[in-house]
């Protein structure tokens, strides 16, 4: 049946990259009655993340991006916190296993974030993780951990101008013999120090393509500095429905969505 | 400052299964319309009134009334900041077999209501898309047209801004603007500069990347002129070099779209990160008090998190 679904969805435009913002854990643990555990809510969303990783996989969907813990996420109590560090190390190391969905589906798996947040254990697995799967060619999935957009933004500026600061430098040192040939061709290299593609290149996302759609999650309507740079054009679909409760009918919904607005997209696109 | 931002989608996108979206996406208002809520009372202190967030009145001094705002709204929870993306001029002309100009026109008016229903609930700043950076791809006559529409708008309003208190700020790169349109918008924002009411913010020629671009310029000279390390730059070094600077308050609480579009298309990129985002399925010339007052409600009930606590 998923299948036939799928052909009818292939005759349309798939889109190539789907990011997930994996709201409504902690409310489903709530309404589960799941108090025992603080992470049980984290569990069941892990669970849900695999059945969309595999919808998307037969999809053809070729990038999928997750927000998984955000920088602002380490307000939370310090158990919960905790508790997904660990249940984020276990899964993490799983991947490693030849049995992961990762290796199942010939996924890259990349690590986007402020990777210095995090404690040295995580570290360590998310890089042997990334090496693990390197040559692989099948999906690209970017778990974004210890991130939010603004410190990408953030990070992306500052390499900008380390970057620059050699040629910076450089330029201040022969300010004289750029005088004696004319001063304007200085001045407008000065005034454009930084540009867009300096930005872009820096960004932890920057080998990622746009994200087409974002799906968030449990009715909130929110980016919650997700990829606010990446998602200028992107369609925001909010279904109500919570995190470990996401279905196969939620995102033929969101793909159908993209394929009725794509024409406006890629016209949007050129003109950017 | 009156014209709109209209964004080119065939009207067949629009009409294709509505229900099936609505279903998935409740916080899209349906088009069916309702009746409306109880009118604002008309008061003639409410203009120069300012509401704190603990209740308490800034300017005149003279209470607010306290049944001011409609059954429902609460004063502690209106946002202080609302930012509007003024979609489906072009569509509402083209359904009615009007010319182009008369949907910036209608949507001119649309406007002004919602300007003034800001000032009557105490919103301190409207941020609104006029004219982003990739309109200027836009046929040229029409591009013309939107900037003579601005020109003139904002010389006819000058008598009510300063009547109602509004302050004008414009943000975007203004070196694409006529120098008579650059000079107008300079004096307006000199003359109104005083004035504590809303200010109302006016994006044109403008974009959430591009400000962000021109902040982070404005940042590399002074890090080449040594005033600051690459590693100094934050998050509070970049706000305060974005366009939206001109105001206390320059990060949404909630951003209205209208059309039933579903996407940001370049509006105030870094300023939205925690915004609460709302799509009506108006047209922009459509959109009146019973929409804005539905989306101040729906705002309202929004838990806002921050990533943090729990419930």
């Amino acid at each position: 049946m998923r299948k036939f679904i799928f052909r009818i969805l292939s005759v349309g435009t798939i889109p190539n990259h789907i990011a997930f913002i994996m709201d409504g854990n902690r409310r489903y643990a709530k309404k589960h009655n799941l108090w025992a555990d603080d992470a049980a809510g984290h569990k069941a969303g892990f669970l849900a993340l695999t059945s969309m990783l595999k919808y998307c996989y037969e999809l053809g969907i070729k990038c999928v991006s997750i927000y998984a813990f955000s920088i602002d996420n380490f307000k939370r109590r310090p158990n919960e916190v905790q508790y997904v560090m660990d249940l984020m190390l276990e899964k993490i190391q799983g991947l490693l296993k030849e049995e992961s969905i990762v290796q199942k589906y010939g996924a890259r798996v990349y690590f986007r974030g402020n990777m210095t947040l995090l404690t040295e254990p995580i570290r360590v697995a998310a890089e042997k993780a990334m090496v693990a799967t390197a040559n692989n060619t099948g999906m690209m999935l970017f778990i974004c951990v210890a991130y939010t957009s603004t410190d990408e933004i953030v990070h992306a500026i500052q390499e900008s101008c380390n970057n620059k600061w050699v040629g910076i430098q450089e330029a201040n040192g022969s300010i004289a013999w750029n005088q004696a040939i004319g001063d304007e061709e200085y001045q407008l290299e000065e005034k454009a120090i930084i540009k867009l593609r300096d930005i872009e290149k820096h960004m932890y996302m920057g080998v990622a393509p746009d994200p087409d759609i974002l799906i968030r999650t449990s009715g909130e309507c929110r980016l919650s500095n997700f990829q606010l740079w990446q998602t200028t054009y992107c369609l925001l679909y909010s279904p109500a429905v919570l995190w470990p409760e996401i279905g196969l009918r939620h995102l033929v919904r969101a793909v159908l969505d993209f394929q009725r607005h794509r024409s406006y997209l890629e016209k949007k696109k050129k003109q950017a | 400052m009156l014209f709109s931002l209209s964004l080119s989608i065939s009207p067949t996108t629009l009409t294709s299964s509505p229900r099936f979206k609505f279903h998935s996406c409740p916080h899209v208002l349906p088009p069916t319309p309702k009746p409306p809520p109880p009118r604002l009372r008309a008061s003639s202190q409410a203009h120069h009134v300012i509401l704190h967030d603990n209740g308490t009145v800034a300017g005149a001094g003279a209470p607010v009334e306290e049944n001011i705002l409609p059954a429902g709204l609460r004063r502690e929870s209106m946002p202080r900041h609302v930012a509007l993306v003024m979609d489906g001029n072009r569509r509402w002309a083209r359904i009615r077999g009007l010319p182009v100009g008369s949907g910036y026109e209608a949507g001119v008016r649309s406007l002004r209501s919602v300007v003034e229903l800001c000032c009557k609930l105490g919103i301190r700043v409207l941020s609104v898309f006029a004219f982003s950076s990739e309109n200027w791809f836009r046929p040229q006559a029409e591009v013309e047209f939107l900037m003579e529409l601005f020109e003139r708008g904002m010389r006819d309003e000058m008598g009510s801004l300063l009547r109602e208190n509004i302050r004008i700020s414009v943000i975007g790169d203004s070196s694409k603007l006529s120098r008579s349109l650059q000079e107008l918008i300079t004096r307006t924002e000199e003359t109104t500069k005083t004035n504590c009411g809303l200010q109302l913010i006016v994006a044109v020629s403008y974009s959430g990347q591009y400000d962000i671009v021109q902040a982070c310029q404005k940042i590399a000279l002074k890090v080449k002129d040594g005033l600051i390390e690459p590693n100094d730059i934050n998050e509070s070094l970049i706000k305060q070099e974005l366009e939206t600077n001109c105001t206390e308050f320059p990060y949404p609480d909630l951003l209205i779209r209208t059309s039933g579009e579903l996407r940001i298309s370049n509006f105030l990129l870094w300023q939205l990160a925690y915004t609460e985002l709302f799509f009506a399925q108006s047209l922009w010339p459509d959109f009146g008090e019973v929409e804005f007052l539905e989306a101040l409600q729906a705002f309202q009930q929004r838990q806002r998190r921050y990533g943090g606590r729990d419930f």
